[in-house]
């Protein structure tokens, strides 16, 4: 079991947890995932490491509730547990020596794309970052960004808080304007990262997109995770999950994305009206009720 | 206590058929399909061997299992010390039992086999092994005294497990990283529960940890740490290596990346590790394989516990394609026979050569060219050749890849001066299974090529005598 430190939510259905995961914490780069499975009968589920602190020895996730995996994961708090933490997988972001990088988050994709932004500006890169959300409501990590960021530019879809409008709208304005760009990272969903591919082919701007494919095992073992990036088949666990955009098949990566549709409507019903049953599968991971001695040793932490 | 028959007697017994449940019952749940012998016919069974003077079973047996020894315990009805006999030479014997290819190994050697039927010594064996656990008295070998030394082993597997039993025993600290969150390898992901029970494979690994192993799972070598840290950092003093051959092959042709194709990894892992085939109590999804028409490309092991799990998830056809002939296909004999009773459709001598889908992205069907069969080829079998113009359309709604491994680089490319074959695999020698890194040793099928349970556990056993060695005299 990994004991939670911290969880909060950090918007609706947006929850940001810090776990114990020594071992992870000591060797993450920017870039990296982890796999979680929550409690004995779940399933294995890729998340990317937003942040980690290697002496506290405790890595950050922020996990958006989607499926049944992600809205149980979400209902644990601070003092809970998970069953497995793994990690840190897949390629570190290339971030030496690029010069002047746009960093492009689109709704959870922002908790993504943050540690490479700030592993970008350590490296010595000029960040701009455009964030871009729904509604304002959804907008994460404003602070945070902006802190690893020499400009910020929020967007949202319906114009509720910063400018109104797409990321890719302010990534053409910039291109527009001339502002010399040497790279794009860009992470949310897929038709958003799709989008920005289209908005810096024309300009020829490399750009770099991080893929979420379903997973495993996430260490190259199943193939579950194969994308097609310039016609050829990549595991994208271990061969990424970070490619070129321009390369990337998204037409097929949003198909497989779709495999399990129906099974996870299933599951989803499974929990919509049984909150007894969401307990009882998260028993195992509340610490506290077990062993409150436990409990209270890492529960302290949350303000 | 039974007394052994005369010689003339025992060639009269008929070998024990293994009881087993109904095929057409059996091929719609997991539960396992061999039940065990039952006493009577256990001793009957043990009354049947010659006790030759020169047993060539033993010379069959990749770990030398007494094997005369052991079955004269049975006739002697002391199963418990049948079991302890078989324990010297071999840690797994409830594993083996159920899954070696006997007919290859110690049955195929069997003079019995030359007149009549061999000996069921992997039903005996099996018998033995079970009869130990149930009665609850597995007998754990003496720990020697604690000699302080640290020793790594990285995967859990057979050759992991078997090394590390060994290594314990002998008093040295060790600690088995796994990248999973489960203990045992193949054994938990990739063989099935209805030919190998997990309870079997969690009991051994609790024998184990009771004897002092420490597991440490979602320990992921050459991400969470490497060799070097364990060794320089963490003050290991020795590494094994048994990370497997668990990188899967696909075909590399047209229309792999359509859904419904799956490598026989992936689909073997979410039915037994994730246990999709129960998808009220476990979250993991499978494609829905029911009143489908699936596929398995292969004619191994692998191929034959896919395609028997599809047809326990209710697919509608289950075939087995395959390039060469029955003759050639390197599964078990028992595995066959029984995917046959269960209705396994088998197309020998057909290949895919391009997947076909629809627009949503699903697999619709698989283009198959005719195969015959040819010269030799270097494996000794007769290579399959292509006939011309002979390409047909088979429809298809889900089509599992099993045509072999190969070995996962993360720890190799981890751990630059540790040298590898062109194929990507650990060299190691031969008997020493030393790497060329000092202090690293290395063994089961990321040395040897995805082979056998069996033999990767004789390679964890000859690791550990090697291991103990360094260990104790410092030399390398
Ligand atoms: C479906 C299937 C059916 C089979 N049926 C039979 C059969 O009937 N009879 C038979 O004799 N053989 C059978 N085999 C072959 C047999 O299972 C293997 O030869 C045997 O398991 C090899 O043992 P091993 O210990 O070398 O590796 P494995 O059993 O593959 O174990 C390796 C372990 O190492 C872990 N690992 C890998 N990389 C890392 C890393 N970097 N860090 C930490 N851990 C890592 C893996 O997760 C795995 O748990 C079958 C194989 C398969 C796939
Ligand atoms: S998740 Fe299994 S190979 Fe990538």
């Amino acid at each position: 079991m990994f004991a939670i430190k911290e969880a909060r939510f950090l918007a609706q259905d947006i929850k940001l947890f810090r776990i114990e995961a020594p071992r992870i914490a000591r060797r993450r780069q920017a870039g990296q995932f982890v796999i979680v499975r929550v409690h004995e009968h779940g399933e294995r589920i890729p998340l990317t490491i937003a942040d980690s602190d290697a002496e506290e020895g405790t890595v950050t996730i922020v996990v958006q509730g989607v499926g049944k995996t992600t809205r149980l994961l979400n209902m644990l708090e601070a003092g809970d547990a998970v069953c497995d933490i793994v990690g840190p997988l897949g390629e570190a972001s290339e971030v030496e020596g690029i010069g002047t990088v746009v960093v492009i988050g689109g709704g959870v994709g922002t908790a993504i794309a943050y540690p490479t932004a700030v592993a970008m500006k350590q490296a010595g890169n000029h960040v701009i970052s455009i964030v871009g959300a729904r509604t304002s409501d959804l907008i994460i990590l404003e602070d945070e960004v902006r802190a690893a960021s020499s400009e910020l530019f929020v967007m949202t879809d319906d114009g509720s808080y910063g400018e109104h409008g797409f990321v890719t709208q302010k990534l053409q304005q910039l291109i527009d304007q001339g502002v010399p760009i040497d790279r794009v990272l860009a992470i949310g969903p897929v038709p958003m990262m799709r989008a920005v591919a289209e908005t810096t082919r024309p300009a020829g701007i490399k750009t770099i997109v991080s893929l979420n494919p379903i997973m495993v095992d996430g260490t190259g073992m199943c193939g579950g995770c194969r994308v097609t990036v310039g016609g050829e088949s990549k595991f994208a666990c271990v061969d990424g999950p970070e490619f070129d955009a321009h390369e990337v098949d998204f037409k097929t990566l949003m198909q497989r994305n779709a495999l399990y549709r129906q099974q996870e409507q299933a599951e989803l019903a499974q929990i919509a009206d049984d909150p007894d049953r969401c307990e009882r599968e998260l028993a195992p991971c509340r610490l506290q009720q077990q062993h409150p001695e436990v409990g209270q040793r890492v529960g302290q932490t949350t303000d | 206590m039974a007394e052994k028959l005369p010689p003339k007697e025992r060639m009269k017994i008929p070998r024990q058929g293994m009881p087993e449940q109904d095929a057409h019952e059996r091929a719609h749940n997991f539960t396992e399909v061999n039940l065990g012998l039952e006493v009577a016919a256990a001793e009957h069974e043990a009354q049947r061997c010659l006790t030759c003077s020169d047993p060539k079973c033993v010379g069959g047996c990749p770990v030398g299992v007494q094997i005369r020894e052991f079955v004269d315990l049975v006739v002697a009805g002391d199963y418990l010390q049948a079991a302890a006999k078989i324990r010297e030479d071999n840690v797994l014997p409830a594993v083996t039992g159920r899954v070696c290819p006997q007919e290859n190994q110690c049955e195929g050697a069997c003079v019995l086999g030359k007149r009549f039927t061999s000996l069921a010594i992997g039903n005996l064996e099996r018998f033995v092994a079970d009869y130990e656990r149930q009665a609850g008295q597995v007998g754990l070998p003496e720990r020697a005294p604690l000699t302080g030394k640290k020793v790594a082993i990285v995967g859990s597997g057979p050759a992991g497990l078997s090394c590390a039993g060994d290594l314990v025993q002998r008093g040295h600290d060790v600690t088995v990283f796994e990248a999973l969150h489960e203990i045992g390898g193949v054994l938990v992901y990739g063989i099935p529960e209805f030919r190998l029970p997990k309870d079997i494979v969690r009991e051994e690994v609790d024998n184990m940890r009771k004897m002092g192993v420490d597991f440490q799972t979602n320990v992921v070598v050459g991400k969470t740490v490497t060799i070097d840290e364990l060794m320089q950092e963490e003050g290991y003093d020795a590494v094994f290596i048994a990370t497997g051959a668990g990188l899967p092959r696909f075909l590399n042709i047209p229309g792999e990346h359509y859904g419904g194709v799956y490598s026989a990894n992936e689909f073997l892992t979410r039915v037994n590790l994730m246990k999709a085939y129960d998808p009220d109590e476990y979250d993991s999804p499978i494609y829905d394989c029911r009143g489908k028409n699936v596929a398995v490309v292969g004619g191994g092991n692998t191929a034959m516990d896919a395609v028997r799990s599809a047809l326990r998830l209710g697919a509608g056809n289950a075939y087995i394609i395959y390039r060469r002939s029955r003759e050639e296909m390197p599964a078990r004999a028992e595995e066959v026979h029984h995917a046959e009773q269960e209705g396994v459709q088998f197309m020998n001598l057909h290949n895919p050569v391009e997947f076909l889908g629809n627009d949503d992205g699903y697999l619709t069907a698989v283009r198959l060219i005719k195969m015959e069969l040819g010269e030799p080829d270097e494996s000794g079998r007769r290579r399959p050749v292509e006939i011309p113009g002979s390409e047909f359309e088979m429809p298809l709604d889900a089509v599992i890849i099993a045509v072999g491994t190969g070995a996962n680089p993360l720890v190799q490319s981890t751990t630059p001066d540790m040298a590898t074959n062109q194929r990507g695999y650990i060299v190691a020698d031969e008997e020493t299974m030393r790497t060329t890194k000092r202090g690293v040793f290395a063994g089961g099928d990321i040395v040897s090529g995805a082979a056998t349970v069996i033999l990767a556990m004789g390679a964890g056993r000859k690791a550990a005598a090697s291991v103990h060695q360094f260990l104790t005299t410092g030399e390398w």
